[in-house]
């Protein structure tokens, strides 16, 4: 009995060290004092200050972030709603669109990528942030999808109907009694399209223009010469951001919990 | 004649430019530089913007209080100049062809500029907006990839060579066998890419590297296959990591990357091997400006400019000392340390660039043979067939239509327990 859970506690720790071992390598070497990714050769704090002064980078880290943000902000709103729609469609209906909604995402994203940019060529749209978002808000609005559907399929219906009974008519019973149900849903959709967009490379390479790239495509572009550290230094402060981001986001959640908790002990 | 007629042109120019610029005001625009203020602010005030394309960490750009060169240039001119980048001659190349977006500075390499040249997608340079043309080495001038110098301006040149590492190899070897040395199996790197891969190939059997014979590209895609099981990897910028860790002995790279690599490692050493090797430039162009409005010729005189001003010599030696290949600009290299100028591994001497051969743009089927050879040469031990695809995708039919099968069947059953599934569905 001991013996496993020391066996299993081992395990969770081998799968950690191999999700975090080239984050933990890329954090090491962001402090390293020369361009080597492989031989230490001192401390420096060098390539977080030259980030700053590093116009391209910051820039390209800009467009990426307003990139996403808007991208999901739009994808979150235009997939809730088709969620809502999809949940009240017939059966076969149903299917049918969600085959659809489920092709961007099985689709390879090359594909994606080159016929957005003959999409946009042909309808002499001029590549650039609009284009962009454009590409972003179509592969987003699967997983916002996705992510509403299950909720609103646990949603009991009738809270709806009791809403309405209350005196709602059916835009505020849709602001206060559906939105706030769905809204865990909502959320990680969001966090899900935000991520997803943030990652993105092979489509944004397709469809970014002359006046603007983001991150990913400029860090690319710097293969042939080498990738600077200063890449290593942005990277370690986006995921120090995020762990925090997440830190906060869990315990703040937990301590809601346990108040939450508490109270309905209260109640009782 | 049309040459003689040019140089007349150019000859023409330079006094023109040399005039202007003696009756100019010059300014002091950094305290110590010095620029003709007269020429830099001629669009001063109307919100000119272009977009300039070129390859990633290509430019100064302030890194170890280097200068950034874009900033300095919209301090002096007030052109506001967007900054992207690609990653090789063939992406850019398709982002051009692909339409929908507008560049207005590109950086070419030889031969991406002729095939531009011949595919009518770059703009004749006006060279009375680029008077700081005077400082590109003569040597430089007219190359074969421009003959008639009209299109583009020489921005960094270089060679390919043998990078080794002494203390491994205990020699300085002078020839590319070394490459297929068996007794230095799985300590040869070799490039990724195919055309510098192709072209170490086709010099060791003594061919031109531009050959489209395809007797000559066969033999040099056997030579290739027999290098394969000696190769330790197919990398790129990961040479700099495994050469500086002594983890391979041998790597084919670039002149001014060598450099890096050499005062990281001491027992670093690099060659022009003698059978000759790639001399390569990267040009700066103007892609080809489609309509002529008011807005569109503002921007080609804003891009002259731009083009002029990585051609002053101190925004010229700011660069190169930042990419640290070499450069044309004669002016510029005068500015760098004795040392560098001096050193024989950026700056050969003429002899050892005789056999030197630049690329030229070969024809659209040789392309296609030898991106063909290439798939074949890394496919090799893959066991790469034709009826591999339409087996597997016959393969993931009939899977998903077992699964379809089977779940239907699953339903069949458990509705004979049930008969109502349907009541969550909101």
């Amino acid at each position: 009995m001991r013996k496993s859970k020391w066996f299993s506690s081992l395990y969770v720790w081998l799968v950690m060290v191999f999700l975090y071992a080239p984050i933990a390598v890329l954090i090491i070497f962001s402090f390293n004092d020369s361009k080597s990714r492989n031989t230490w050769t001192g401390f420096t704090l060098r390539w977080y200050q030259e980030l700053f002064h590093d116009r391209v980078i910051i820039q390209s880290f800009v467009v990426m972030m307003v990139v996403a943000i808007i991208s999901s902000i739009i994808a979150t709103i235009l997939g809730t709603l088709a969620a809502i729609g999809l949940s009240k469609m017939n059966k076969k209906l149903k299917s049918i669109v969600m085959t659809f909604t489920y092709l961007p995402m099985i689709n390879p994203e090359i594909i994606t990528g080159v016929a957005l940019m003959l999409l946009f060529i042909y309808l002499k749209m001029e590549f650039g942030m609009q284009t962009l978002i454009v590409a972003h808000i179509t592969f987003n609005v699967p997983y916002v999808i996705l992510n509403v559907l299950p909720k609103l399929k646990q949603m009991d219906r009738n809270t709806y109907d009791a809403a309405l009974d209350l005196g709602c008519n059916s835009f505020t019973a849709f602001t206060k009694v559906v939105i706030p149900e769905i809204m865990p849903g909502i959320v990680s959709g969001f966090l899900m399209a935000l991520t997803y967009s943030m990652d993105d490379f092979v489509i944004s390479y397709f469809v970014s223009g002359a006046s603007i790239q983001t991150l990913p495509v400029a860090i690319y572009s710097m293969t042939r010469r080498r990738v600077s550290p200063k890449i290593n230094a942005l990277s370690t402060i986006m995921f120090a951001v995020v762990l925090l981001v997440l830190l906060v986001y869990n315990l703040a959640g937990s301590r809601v919990e346990k108040t939450g908790r508490r109270k309905q002990g209260g109640d009782r | 004649m049309k040459h003689n007629l040019w140089s007349k042109a150019a000859g023409l120019a330079l006094t023109a430019s040399l005039l202007l610029s003696s009756l100019s005001v010059t300014g002091f625009a950094d305290g110590e530089t010095e620029y003709d203020m007269e020429y830099y602010s001629q669009l001063a005030g109307k919100d000119v913007t272009i977009n300039v394309y070129n390859w990633g960490e290509y430019i100064s750009n302030g890194d170890d209080d280097s200068l950034d060169v874009n900033a300095e240039f919209e301090k002096l001119t007030g052109i506001r100049v967007n900054y992207t980048q690609f990653d090789t001659n063939e992406s850019m190349y398709a982002k051009l062809k692909g339409g929908g977006t507008t560049y207005d500075i590109v950086f070419p390499s030889d031969y991406m500029v002729s095939r531009m040249i011949d595919e009518d997608m770059l703009e004749p340079l006006d060279f009375e907006n680029i008077p700081n043309f005077q400082y590109i080495s003569e040597k430089f001038r007219n190359p074969s990839y421009d003959p008639e110098n009209r299109f583009s301006v020489p921005y960094t040149w270089g060679t390919v060579g043998l990078i080794y590492n002494y203390d491994m190899l205990g020699f300085d070897p002078d020839s590319w066998d070394i490459m297929w040395d068996p007794n230095y199996a799985k300590q040869i790197l070799q490039f990724s890419n195919s055309k510098d891969a192709f072209a170490i190939a086709l010099l060791r059997l003594g061919y031109s590297i531009n050959t489209e014979e395809k007797f000559e590209l066969d033999q040099a895609a056997s030579l290739l296959k027999d290098q394969k099981p000696l190769v330790q990897a197919y990398v790129m910028d990961q040479i700099f990591d495994k050469m500086q860790g002594n983890e391979a002995a041998i790597a084919p790279y670039y002149a001014g990357d060598a450099i890096n690599m050499m005062a990281v490692n001491d027992s670093l050493r690099f060659v022009i091997p003698k059978e000759g090797t790639n001399l390569f430039f990267d040009a700066v162009c103007i892609p080809k400006i489609k309509s002529d409005t008011e807005e569109s010729r503002l921007r080609k005189l804003a891009s002259e400019m731009y083009i002029n001003f990585l051609n002053e010599p101190e925004i010229a030696a700011a660069n190169i000392e930042y990419i640290q290949y070499s450069t044309p600009n004669d002016a510029a290299k005068a500015l760098l340390d004795e040392e560098i100028q001096n050193n024989p591994v950026i700056y050969p001497s003429d002899e050892s660039l005789e056999k030197a051969e630049v690329y030229v743009n070969l024809s659209p089927e040789t392309n296609l043979y030898l991106d063909e050879l290439w798939t074949q040469i890394m496919s090799a031990e893959a066991g790469y067939n034709y009826w591999s695809m339409p087996v597997f995708l016959l393969g993931a039919l009939a899977l998903s239509i077992g699964i379809t099968v089977m779940k239907r069947n699953r339903r069949r059953k458990r509705d004979q327990f049930s008969y109502d599934n349907n009541h969550n569905t909101f």
